[in-house]
């Protein structure tokens, strides 16, 4: 191969061109996977939801709420889960920012008399194979049936009844965490609108 | 297929091993390698990236003006590495949900950088896919090893399986950022006593 020279001319060129081309495919891209991306995490986010509630037959994307904090500071997405137009659980998406790794976002499902049905972590930088075990059966089956407004859903190291992930206290406090705002901000929304 | 062929194939599986050997890589080697299946993950997204990358950089490497080469570079892998992504993202998201969080990594991952400089803006098509492949190989073996040993270790698993049981306490340390180093250290050594004593 023989090196052509470089001169001012010439590096700037191909710079500018490298970059044109580079945007213009990027852009191109973008355009074409826009749709199906968007899709494909609809889909994603359906099957949570349907993991966490109980049979439903109607669209909860489609019957959407957001719920408030006490403070109306946060924000949360509510699904309702309706069976024959009855609406026998619902979903909640929420968050915390107190992970290990930063912000876990979940989608926890509650019964209609608050319990938890089940929760899922839908994002999370947690580490994997310590702070990732918050999705495991284990960790997740303790809080079944529990009610976040009865329980206190304290790590046993601060007295409480919940078994933390072993070498990740840090990401089991923020999955209890995250549950705890949902069902505050649903009982808000609750008592704000009976 | 011809010597040079072959040697370009296979170098990248032993003689130059790109972590046991060149060392390159070694923030995402030693991050993601908690497991075998993130070994996997991590290890054939990089050989895929690699592939595109080493095509086109020997595709325009005659009209870069050597100057500016690296900076070309940079933008040429790191438009591949978001093409591959939002295209996983787009056709194959139960894919992207398992190595999604490995592929914007790979543009920090110096191998691709390394090969592109050092192989493929020197030789040939054929020949730089050819490195590509070796490279990509040897990393993806690698990492899965790595993985494998840091997650018997540090878990008690391989591939999510267990294999001692729920009451054996793993030493959790394995699959802490420490004991990657440990690990690695360990495979390095036996690795290039094997090599060397060939």
């Amino acid at each position: 191969m023989k090196a052509n020279k470089s001169n001012f001319i010439n590096m700037v060129l191909t710079l500018t061109i490298i970059a044109l081309v580079a945007a213009f495919i990027l852009s191109y891209v973008e355009q074409l996977t826009k749709e199906p991306i968007s899709r494909a995490k609809d889909t994603r986010e359906l099957e949570a939801i349907a993991s966490v509630v109980k049979e439903f037959d109607n669209d909860p994307f489609a019957e959407k709420l957001t719920i408030t904090s006490a403070n109306k500071k946060q924000k949360f997405e509510l699904y309702p889960a309706r069976k024959d137009g009855v609406i026998n659980s619902y979903a909640i998406k929420t968050f915390s920012n107190n992970g290990f790794g930063g912000k876990i976002e979940m989608i926890v499902g509650f019964l209609m008399d608050g319990s938890i049905n089940n929760f899922i972590i839908t994002q999370s930088s947690e580490t994997p194979g310590l702070g990732t075990k918050i999705s495991d059966e284990k960790f997740k089956s303790q809080f079944r049936g529990l009610n976040p407004n009865k329980h206190g859903f304290k790590v046993r190291q601060d007295g409480g009844e919940i078994d933390a992930v072993t070498a990740a206290t840090i990401s089991s406090k923020a999955a209890i965490d995250a549950i705890k705002k949902a069902a505050k901000a649903y009982n808000n929304f609750n008592t704000g609108n009976n | 297929m011809d010597k040079t062929s072959y040697q370009n194939l296979t170098r990248g599986i032993i003689s130059e091993n790109p972590i046991l050997v060149m060392m390159l890589g070694m923030c995402p080697t030693l991050g993601v390698s908690t497991s075998a299946i993130n070994g996997v993950g991590m290890g054939l997204s990089t050989l895929l990236v690699l592939i595109f990358s080493n095509f086109a950089i020997s595709l325009v490497k005659n009209i870069i003006p050597p100057m500016v080469r690296i900076p070309s570079f940079i933008v040429i892998i790191a438009s591949i590495v978001t093409v591959v992504d939002l295209l996983m993202a787009a056709y194959l998201p139960g894919l992207h949900a398992a190595l999604g969080i490995y592929i914007p990594l790979i543009v920090v991952n110096c191998i691709i950088l390394g090969r592109a400089e050092a192989f493929a803006s020197k030789n040939n098509l054929w020949q730089s896919i050819l490195d590509a492949l070796g490279m990509g190989i040897g990393f993806t073996i690698a990492l899965t090893v790595l993985g494998a040993i840091r997650e018997i270790l540090g878990n008690g698993s391989i591939f999510g399986l267990m294999v001692f049981g729920e009451d054996i306490n793993p030493i959790l340390l394995f699959i802490m950022p420490p004991g990657a180093f440990l690990a690695l250290a360990a495979m390095i050594v036996v690795f290039n006593h094997l090599r060397k004593g060939k």
